[in-house]
């Protein structure tokens, strides 16, 4: 018995019990779509959290002080980190492409009549590099900032909206804690990052921060600190060289033997993505997996109604018997039917599971991602879902006794 | 060609055997039209279908063409259905929302004949019946002598060299009952065709050249018919006793 033949038998079969058909083939139209949309919306929100990541600076590798570390110990010079540490790691680690060290602190800026709190960042002339910022307006920091300690400031697109709403920032002058800057360059914009706006940043020189505005909190035992230290390794492969070197010279900087622990977290973005792409997949998987349930339960349906159609119809099954069919043939054309169940249910869960992403993209909540690869996976556990199911009955169908069936009332 | 020995058929029933066929032995050689007679429960029917290789006996022998049945396995049996035996049933067992034609190449498409083959077969088969302007109705367009022609076709379609019915007319009123018998005997005559009927009914039993009576499971006896009636024949007035009242027939008792 020929393919063909098996799927015309099957589709009268199916037509014959229209209703029963469409609320069968439903099961799997929901599980396959539930497959679709979650899948994709999943792979869409690992996509724009990979790429806000990326975002942040290319092989970026940042170091700072463990917060939890010895809570308590106030002024122990080996848990803070020092501009020291800066100068010994800038002498002493090799490949690296920049390195930027930043002092941070809450301030308050003033512009006329306008009053607002911003972080205050104090960096040198790598920082821009470290995290990929680019000057939209004037200019960057530049070295000779720090060594002649100007009162210059450059702001992110974010603090340039705010504060002059709509007035050319450039030439103008900010009051931060009573000091005034001048403002010499507006950053370009770079999105929300998901961790606080890479855009609402106020970027003064390190060594003018220190002498003006940080004062005393940005001092222990006379030796200036830092929050934390920011560099781009040359290439993604010396990544690790550099987090060890760095933590070698943190050790010596700070008296530190080998088995202590080190107060100072080194870590890269490859690290940060690859966690926060454990996070995603792991999410993506979970809810690939909630969706495969219902595809087994439209599968169970799929078993169900074979079965109850094995059942109605073992005089026909006794009958192909009696005219020569062997056990194969009623095997496969009962198989035939639940898989043509489950690859319409297929086509429509496609479709459907498609649309619902399409939705979800336009309503603007997560950018999904639809790929060949999802809906060819989600077709196939449907054609499989077929398979597995239908086997049973099928296999039920092929060892009727045809004496049997045919007496069957 | 059909040889069966000291056949058994058990049923479990509860906790009891029933013996449905004790111990029938019965020897039908080709081109033969043997009519099988008995009452209900006397096991003919448990018979046909241990014939028409659609059920096993519990013991005994049974041979086509010398060869032992009860030694092939599901699909050698499959194909002895589909190329050596034909099966006309009481309940005609056409498939519903199918037309005639479609229910005659069914034997057919499990041998793997070409679809244009199929249908040239299964229109001559349609045109041996008479139903040739009839092949794209359904069954439930049909009246039952009809679907009955359409089960026979079915049969022949795969020219099978016996014909096994099971109470074939036992669905039908007289006159379509007459036209299936008379088919039966056209096949015989002209096609060299082993016929083997199940009825109860002594008439036509009679359009047979032997009739083979079976009671609780065993041959009672077998009769040679001298002169099997032609289907049209009217029926006589009065039932003939067909086991003891006419003295023409020849009477023989079975083993």
């Amino acid at each position: 018995m020929n393919i063909l033949n098996n799927l015309r038998v099957a589709f009268r079969s199916l037509t014959a019990n229209m209703l029963r058909s469409v609320l069968t083939i439903l099961g799997i139209v929901i599980g396959v779509a539930a497959v679709v949309a979650l899948l994709s919306i999943g792979k869409g929100a690992t996509q724009s959290v990979t790429s806000r990541v990326e975002n942040l600076g290319s092989n970026l590798i940042s170091v700072s002080t463990r917060r939890s570390f010895q809570p308590g110990v106030v002024g122990d010079t080996s848990a803070t980190l020092l501009y020291s540490d800066y100068q010994a790691i800038l002498a002493n680690v090799t490949n690296v492409r920049a390195i930027a060290p930043v002092y941070s602190s809450g301030a308050q800026v003033i512009y006329q009549d306008k009053t607002s709190n911003y972080q205050v960042t104090g960096i040198n002339e790598d920082y821009l590099t470290v995290y990929s910022y680019t000057v939209a307006s004037g200019r960057p920091l530049l070295a000779s900032d720090n060594e002649s300690q100007s009162k210059v400031v450059v702001i992110g697109s974010q603090v340039a909206t705010d504060m002059f709403s709509g007035l050319n920032p450039l030439g103008r002058s900010l009051t931060i804690d009573k000091v005034k800057f001048e403002v010499i360059g507006v950053l370009a914009s770079k999105g929300s990052s998901g961790f606080g706006s890479g855009d609402d940043v106020v970027l003064i020189p390190l060594q003018t921060g220190y002498t003006y505005l940080f004062g005393s909190r940005a001092r222990l035992n006379g030796k200036a600190t830092l929050s934390s230290i920011s560099m781009s390794a040359a290439d993604a492969n010396s990544v690790n060289t550099v987090i060890s070197e760095v933590e070698t010279v943190l050790r010596g900087q700070h008296g530190l033997g080998l088995n202590d622990t080190l107060p100072f977290s080194v870590s890269s973005q490859a690290q940060a993505l690859s966690t926060l792409n454990q996070v995603t997949s792991t999410l993506t998987a979970f809810l690939g997996a909630i969706a495969a349930i219902s595809l087994i339960v439209g599968g169970i349906g799929i078993m169900n109604i074979s079965l109850v159609s094995v059942t109605e119809r073992t005089r026909e099954i006794g009958l192909r018997k009696a005219v020569g069919a062997p056990r194969r043939a009623i095997l496969v054309q009962f198989l035939i039917e639940t898989m043509t169940l489950a690859i319409i249910g297929g086509v429509f869960g496609v479709l459907l599971g498609v649309g619902i992403a399409m939705i979800v993209s336009i309503s603007g909540v997560i950018q999904a991602s639809i790929t060949w690869d999802t809906i060819t996976l989600a077709f196939t556990s449907a054609a499989l879902v077929g398979l597995f199911f239908g086997i049973y009955p099928a296999y039920q169908a092929s060892k009727k006794s045809p004496i049997e069936a045919l007496r069957y009332e | 060609m059909i040889e069966v020995e000291n056949l058994v058929k058990t049923y479990k029933v509860g906790d009891d055997d029933v013996h449905a066929l004790d111990g029938v032995s019965l020897k039908i050689n080709e081109g033969e039209m043997v009519a099988i007679m008995g009452p209900s429960g006397s096991g003919k029917s448990t018979l046909m279908a241990i014939l028409g290789c659609l059920d096993t006996p519990t013991s005994g022998s049974y041979r086509i063409d010398d060869k032992e049945v009860g030694r092939l396995n599901e699909n050698q049996l499959a194909n002895l259905r589909a190329h050596k035996i034909g099966f006309v049933f009481q309940m005609f067992n056409l498939l519903p929302r199918t037309s005639a034609i479609e229910n005659v190449e069914l034997p057919l498409i499990y041998d793997g004949v070409t679809p244009k083959q199929r249908n040239e077969k299964a229109v001559e088969a349609l045109q041996v019946v008479g139903l040739q302007d009839r092949m794209h109705h359904r069954p439930n367009q049909l009246s039952g002598g009809q679907q009955q022609r359409v089960a026979i076709a079915r049969a022949l379609v795969n020219d099978p060299a016996i014909l096994l019915a099971d109470e074939p007319t036992g669905n039908l009123d007289s006159k379509s009952g007459t036209e299936i018998i008379s088919l039966f005997q056209k096949l015989h005559k002209e096609k060299h065709l082993t016929v083997v009927y199940v009825t109860h009914d002594p008439f036509i039993a009679r359009h047979t050249e032997r009739i083979i009576h079976l009671r609780d499971g065993k041959i009672v006896f077998e009769e040679h018919v001298q002169n099997p009636i032609q289907a049209g024949t009217p029926r006589p007035d009065e039932e003939i006793d067909s086991l003891h009242g006419n003295s023409d027939l020849d009477v023989e008792v079975a083993a």
